[in-house]
């Protein structure tokens, strides 16, 4: 079963890259038409750009991910515990061991990312460290070891660099229509850019939307599924759930991209499943926790 | 012309099933490696924690000296399995009995220790999860037809569980 949701992950982020290089290359190629006016420039600019962008997104994501949640490397004789406690589950699951990171911040929460197992990043809260105990502790880097396996790191780490990319880019399109009308108006050809730009303007978010949506929820539910199966220890994962819960405040300066990353919505929101919402609610996750077994 | 490729079709059959066996062994060596390595790693800290232990829970100090005095290094799967679990139970007891000493408990080099020990136990405890799970594998991939003509060809026999008693994990776990 694993192996099918590894394909289906590596499939779904193969349509995500051509969909981000098409996007990227048109918009490019409409920028540049505003201000080089030539088509075969702007397609080569176009090209050329977006198979750059593709590889630095692909290669450096979880690297960007981490600098915009401001975390840091945990050194093993600072965070000693949980150090160990990853070990230990990566010996229970086989996997290499990925680099552990912390965030500054009192809420409860954690994420992982990175494009494969041999490169994945765990990153946990410091409030996280200081509220669970081991058994907890265990249980929620157990389901983040999990996001790693099944690699949906990969997908939602590329999914949410290439949506931002695009959404940058389209700003941009806005801006370089207004630039561009206030020059010269009688240019025929620059309605159609203009109309493009703003079909572009218009599908982003709900682009961004939809991908959102396409990478959480039921995984988050297979994600504890298989925690459990590693800790073979599901009070653990349960508990520290109804902790995240309770304790936890909303995190500010969270970037909006990247909240469906976390193991719980950071910005807690009145829970109930909607097709809008990036996480299922934790209510139902412990009730579909208790019913394993 | 059919005779051929009904051979080649055999033996490229035959080829994958010999790598499919050799990367289940393979896999077993290092599961078993993965114990091994935690094993010595506590063999290593306990010298440690008998130092930093001086002066308190006496009794509970030395039977951990001879028990570990008495470490048989030739021994067969199941005596190191039994060996391991009273390393591990009487580690357990040396720690909850300095937990009561509130200067010991207050000890950076003590605390550090007591998280390192019982995170290797745990790790024991998963390793030996980990290799007992690959062992059936592989086990059951040698005995059923027609891998087992072959696995008795390359010599390959059942392994030896990594095992005292079944529901050990369970009792550790006492918390909640």
């Amino acid at each position: 079963m694993i192996l099918k949701e590894v394909r289906k992950n590596k499939t779904k982020t193969f349509f995500i890259v051509s969909l981000f290089f098409v996007l990227v290359t048109l918009c490019v190629y409409f920028l540049s038409l505003i201000f080089f006016e030539d088509s075969l420039v702007a397609i080569t600019i176009g090209l050329t750009f977006s198979i750059f962008s593709s590889f630095i997104s692909y290669y450096n994501s979880d690297q960007i991910i981490l600098s915009i949640n401001g975390a840091r490397e945990a050194t093993r004789e600072e965070f000693l515990q949980v150090n160990i406690t990853l070990e230990t589950l990566c010996i229970a699951t086989g996997l290499p061991m990925p680099k552990l990171y912390v965030m500054e911040s009192e809420s409860l929460n954690a994420f992982a990312t990175g494009r494969n197992p041999r490169h994945a990043v765990i990153c946990v809260t410091t409030g996280l460290i200081e509220k669970l105990d081991k058994y907890e502790m265990e249980g929620v880097l157990a389901h983040e070891l999990s996001h790693i396996k099944n690699y949906d790191i990969l997908v939602s780490t590329i999914a949410i660099v290439m949506v931002g990319f695009v959404t940058i880019l389209s700003d941009m399109l806005v801006r370089g229509r207004f630039y561009n009308s206030s020059n010269n108006k009688n240019d025929n050809s620059n309605s159609i850019i203009q109309l493009i730009g703003l079909i572009f303007i218009i599908l982003s978010p709900i682009f961004a939307n939809l991908l959102n949506l396409l990478i959480s929820r039921n995984r988050e539910y297979l994600a504890d599924a298989s925690a459990v199966e590693i800790t073979r220890n599901k009070e653990g994962l349960i508990s520290a759930l109804k902790k995240i819960e309770d304790l936890s405040k909303p995190m500010e300066n969270i970037n909006k991209a990247t909240e469906s990353l976390f193991i719980a919505d950071p910005k807690k929101s009145e829970e109930k499943d909607s097709i809008w919402s990036t996480h299922p609610s934790t209510v139902n996750r412990i009730k579909k926790l208790q019913n394993i077994n | 012309m059919i005779i051929i490729i009904i051979i080649v079709i055999l033996l490229l059959a035959l080829i994958l099933l010999y790598n499919h066996l050799v990367s289940l062994n393979i896999r077993c060596k290092n599961a078993w490696s993965q114990i091994d390595n935690q094993l010595k790693r506590r063999y290593d800290l306990i010298p440690n924690l008998i130092e930093v232990t001086k002066g308190y829970a006496d009794y509970e100090r030395k039977t951990l000296v001879n028990i570990i005095n008495q470490r048989n290094k030739n021994a067969k799967m199941s005596d190191i399995a039994k060996e391991s679990e009273t390393v591990s139970k009487n580690v357990k007891t040396l720690l909850m009995t300095a937990e009561n000493y509130p200067e010991l408990k207050a000890n950076e080099v003590f605390k550090n220790l007591q998280i390192e020990l019982t995170g290797t136990e745990d790790k024991i405890a998963f390793a030996r999860q980990f290799y007992n799970d690959t062992v059936q594998h592989f086990n059951t991939a040698i005995t059923v037809f027609p891998n087992n003509i072959l696995a008795h060809i390359m010599n390959y026999k059942e392994k030896e569980y990594f095992k005292v008693n079944e529901n050990e994990k369970e009792v550790v776990k006492v918390k909640l």
